[in-house]
């Protein structure tokens, strides 16, 4: 190994995976579907959302072709609208919103805490069979036609206008909502409960932070949209005219259930990015997380502003004015937090001793990438400026910089970084490191050209544009087939790794976390003897110091 | 290569001779919103500078290389104010300043010119208030502050003009509005921006900014034969609305003359003041808008009225100053061609294609 990196990997001539593990420890399909190891739920939750991010992924594809040239020519509008329509459920509701929290969380959280498992295991398994059943659901909705109301499920054109798998869908998301609520109840009742002796809240790594947050989120959120979306099927099904003018009910109530969860909904994605982030940084660097509390408390403070500023998704909906006040004001106050957490992860790598592995690239790239999808966020809170600038391609690419290239960012660079500790094998570096960079340019060429073309006033969801759009059309389509390539490179050469790759050992980054000093896998127990806590988190001269004794004990 | 280089060619071609970077900026409006537009380019590049150079900077300089041994620092509690000190400030400042523009584009003048226009699937029907109707096409002259009352009959749509900088929702059910004053002349995008099913790329159209005088040229060549209030005017009588609102002593419903911008004692004690909106919805749902000294028997006329027929019915009942046209409407059936400020061929073209009963009458203001 050079000396600009941290590697360190065991003897591979004499190293072995640990024989009991939790992969290991028992046999057969059985002792998967029926397990309460959040260890192994939470790599079915890894199997099954990358199975329904391909199918997002491939749809995605599918809109970049059409919009490859200005007519509708590859599909006809209806089937470009399910298209969008199914890429944007399937992403949101099947993808964004359980990746970190119900894979890397579901994973870590026990073990950073020092408990043996998560609260209630039987809980988790079954939100892993809510999601499963909502899968199931919109697979069947994909298989008998789609659904073609976009995501965001707009009345009344999905309660009385559309003639698709509207009820079908929403039932979905509806089970797929008890989902989460349940693994975020389950995070909440954890964290609380089952902390190691002498693990403080002020101890906690800052992933259990930002995962709490959000599990707060999804708790007091995802109800609102399970009522939303029972309304709409009850109104679909038998007109109870909740939100139908004529029988004196208002659309613009629909608009504010949607956005009460579908806004924090967004922070529910993107705090567990956040969380990965200042592991990864950390480890990285070196060193501790510059101004730890003020990151922690920035968490917290995203969970609780994001309540409050649904309204604008709203501003050129007729609202009154002076409402749109109280929000953007609001709005603007939720940005600051995230620009904290990006100065604190820059100044972490102060005076630091940075090496550049895969997750720290991953994490560089979400930082540029959140910066941007954070700053043209400012242009939409700012009502003068949303006016022109909502529902264009100008809020696509803000969205996707900040859920694709914050979230799926964050999401690669925290599989990357804990795969070893799951697998007990490292992948092969080089060519992960060129994923990472090929995944950022493909990004950057997909998604820049959308704000030009937004600014220029292209609406979203068009099949067909005028023909002066093309040229940013072409590069964006461009940049997601090396965006495509970008996500594909780590699905082969992680797989590759389950069987090839070296024998990764406890520790591969030297990381100071309670997760790296188990072995690599896991016991299905994790700890053969919980941990008594005596040191904060990201404390490198306390694993300096153990390493030691470790060594001279040996 | 027979095959790829035409088309590489094409591409480049288009590339170097129909490429924009920038909307044209043609309303009063687009320059202010443009500053502040650039004004945040310029903190967001600034912003990113900062971070990218911190990253890169650090990297550098503290690579495990260069710097083998990290220094563990706890935080700062300076650098933490300063950095939620100094975006917070300028996030306030985009933030008055976005509101100034927003009440601006959303507060028209009072000596706006009102256009009607109706969203349905997939189509913008827009009315000029001399009657003149046209569709995904909008005609206003240069220099005039226009101001538009948007409404939809089906679902959501958005009426949306990059070029002007400005975007209004068409909701079912409400009246919303907007106001632009056009700088240039010219045709501009229109755009659907709201997803609204199936043909919702195709509900596009043109917005043609015409000089004053051609303005005038082109409302003269398209007109209908009857302004908005004379359309409903004849609804007014067709729908026996003068039977109760004729204005008389013993009339069951009240007098409509003036009532437009008055306040309104109600029945349930209320007061309401009385605009486009009220109007509509006191044709629609008449049991909850009931004037104060009347009975609730006025039937709804919910799903019997387009909503083109109730921009109608609103203007007509804007212009009542007095009952003299509502006599009118009850002593004749037929509609009068002789109304006000009417080029008269195009009247006398109109009354000849009119059919004679009144239900058609009906089915054609409807349309």
């Amino acid at each position: 190994m050079s000396s600009s990196t941290i590697i360190r990997l065991p003897d591979q001539s004499t190293a072995r995976i640990p024989k009991v593990n939790f992969l290991t420890k028992e046999n057969g399909l059985l002792s998967w579907l029926l397990t309460g190891d959040h260890k192994r739920i939470a790599t079915l939750y890894l199997i099954s959302i990358t199975f329904f991010f391909a199918i997002g992924g491939m749809l995605a594809g599918l809109i970049r072709l059409e919009l490859l040239t200005p007519q509708s020519d590859l599909m006809a509008a209806d089937t470009y609208n399910k298209v969008f329509s199914m890429h944007g459920i399937i992403m949101v509701f099947l993808f964004l919103v359980p990746s970190v929290p119900a894979t890397l969380g579901n994973f870590l959280i026990p073990i950073m805490i020092g408990a043996k498992d998560l609260a209630l295991p039987k809980i988790n398994l079954l939100s892993w069979y809510l999601y499963i059943i909502a899968g199931g659901m919109m697979l069947y909705v994909m298989a008998s036609g789609g659904v073609d109301t976009g995501w965001t499920f707009t009345v009344p054109l999905s309660t009385h206008y559309v003639n698709t798998h509207v009820v079908s869908a929403g039932l979905a998301i509806f089970v797929a909502g008890f989902s989460s609520v349940f693994t975020g109840l389950n995070f909440i009742v954890t964290i609380h409960k089952m902390r190691a002796p002498g693990m403080t809240w002020f101890r906690l790594p800052l992933f259990v932070w930002s995962n709490y947050a959000a599990s707060i989120l999804m708790v007091l959120g995802t109800p609102v949209l399970a009522i939303t979306l029972v309304l709409i099927v009850l109104e679909r099904v038998m007109g109870i005219g909740v939100f139908d003018p004529a029988k004196g009910g208002d659309p613009i109530l629909f608009q504010h259930l949607f956005w009460f969860y579908s806004h924090p909904a967004v922070y529910i994605m993107i705090l567990p990015g956040m969380a990965v982030i200042s592991e990864v940084v950390s480890t990285f660097a070196r060193k501790r997380v510059f101004g730890y509390t003020a990151v922690a408390f920035s968490s917290v403070a995203i969970a609780v502003f994001a309540f409050f500023v649904w309204e604008h998704h709203m501003f050129i909906m007729g609202v009154s004015n002076y409402s749109t006040l109280v929000f953007s004001l609001l709005t603007m106050l939720v940005a600051v937090p995230s620009a904290i957490k990006i100065f604190n992860w820059s100044f972490t790598l102060y005076k630091g001793s940075i090496t550049f592995e895969t997750p720290m690239l991953y994490a560089f790239g979400f930082m540029g990438l959140f910066t941007i999808g954070g700053l043209t966020g400012v242009f939409l809170a700012a009502t003068g400026t949303d006016i022109h600038l909502t529902e264009t391609y100008f809020i696509v690419a803000h969205f996707h910089f900040v859920m694709v290239g914050g979230m799926l960012m964050a999401f690669l660079s925290g599989i990357h970084f804990w795969w070893p500790k799951w697998t007990g094998r490292m992948y092969p570096e080089k060519i992960s490191q060129l994923a990472a960079l090929v995944t950022f340019i493909g990004f950057n060429l997909t998604f820049f050209p959308q704000f030009i073309l937004g600014t220029l006033g292209m609406p979203r969801r068009y099949a067909a544009y005028p023909p002066e759009f093309q040229v940013l059309n072409v590069f964006s389509t461009a940049g997601a087939t090396v965006l495509g390539i970008g996500y594909l490179l780590p699905i082969l050469y992680l797989t590759w790794s389950l069987k090839y790759g070296e024998i990764a050992g406890d520790n591969p980054w030297q990381a100071t976390g309670l997760e790296w000093q188990i072995q690599s896998p896991p016991l299905t127990e994790n700890f053969v003897e919980i941990p008594i806590v005596d040191h904060d988190a990201y404390d490198y001269e306390w694993l300096e110091r153990k390493e030691k004794e470790v060594t001279s004990v040996g | 290569m027979d095959h790829i280089s035409p088309v590489l060619w094409q591409f480049l071609v288009k590339w170097l001779t129909n490429f924009q970077l920038f909307p044209p900026e043609a309303s009063k409006i687009a320059p202010q919103m443009d500053a502040l537009y650039f004004f945040m380019v310029l903190i967001s590049l600034i912003g990113l500078t900062i971070v990218v150079l911190l990253i890169v900077g650090f990297s550098i300089a503290y690579s495990r290389k260069r710097h083998p041994v990290a220094v563990q620092i706890e935080g700062s509690t300076l650098l933490e104010t300063t950095w939620t000190i100094i975006p917070l400030g300028l996030f306030l400042i985009m933030f008055v300043w976005g509101s100034l523009i927003y009440f601006r584009v959303y507060t028209p003048p009072a000596n706006a010119m009102n256009i009607y226009v109706v969203g349905k699937q997939w189509m913008w029907k827009a009315e000029h208030p001399g009657g003149q109707h046209e569709i995904d096409a909008l005609h206003i002259p240069l220099g005039r502050p226009i101001q538009l009352t948007l409404i939809s009959q089906d679902v959501f749509h958005s009426f949306s003009i990059p070029a002007f900088r400005v975007k209004r929702e068409a909701i079912p059910g409400r009246y919303t509005s907007v106001w632009f004053e056009a700088t240039q002349t010219g045709t501009f995008h229109l755009f659907c921006t709201q997803y609204c099913g199936t043909n919702h790329s195709a509900m596009i159209g043109d917005i043609v900014v015409l000089t004053p005088d051609d303005y005038k040229k082109w409302l003269n060549e398209s007109t209908s034969g009857m302004s908005l209030a004379q359309n409903g005017e004849r609804l007014f009588a067709s729908l026996s609305c003068n039977a109760c609102h004729n204005g008389r002593p013993d009339a069951r419903g009240p007098n409509l003359a003036g009532v437009f911008g008055s306040n309104l004692a109600l029945a349930n004690g209320g007061t309401a003041h009385v605009d486009e909106a009220y109007l509509r919805e006191a044709i629609l749902n008449p049991t909850d808008h009931v004037t104060q000294g009347y009975t609730p028997i006025m039937p709804t006329y919910q799903g019997q009225i387009s909503e083109d027929g109730l921009i109608s019915l609103v203007e007509y009942i804007k212009t009542l100053n007095s009952n003299d046209r509502v006599d009118q409407t009850t002593n004749t059936t037929a509609f009068l061609p002789e109304g006000e400020g009417k080029a008269a061929p195009a009247g006398q073209k109109s009354t000849g294609a009119a059919p004679a009963n009144p239900g058609a009458k009906q089915g054609m203001v409807k349309q």
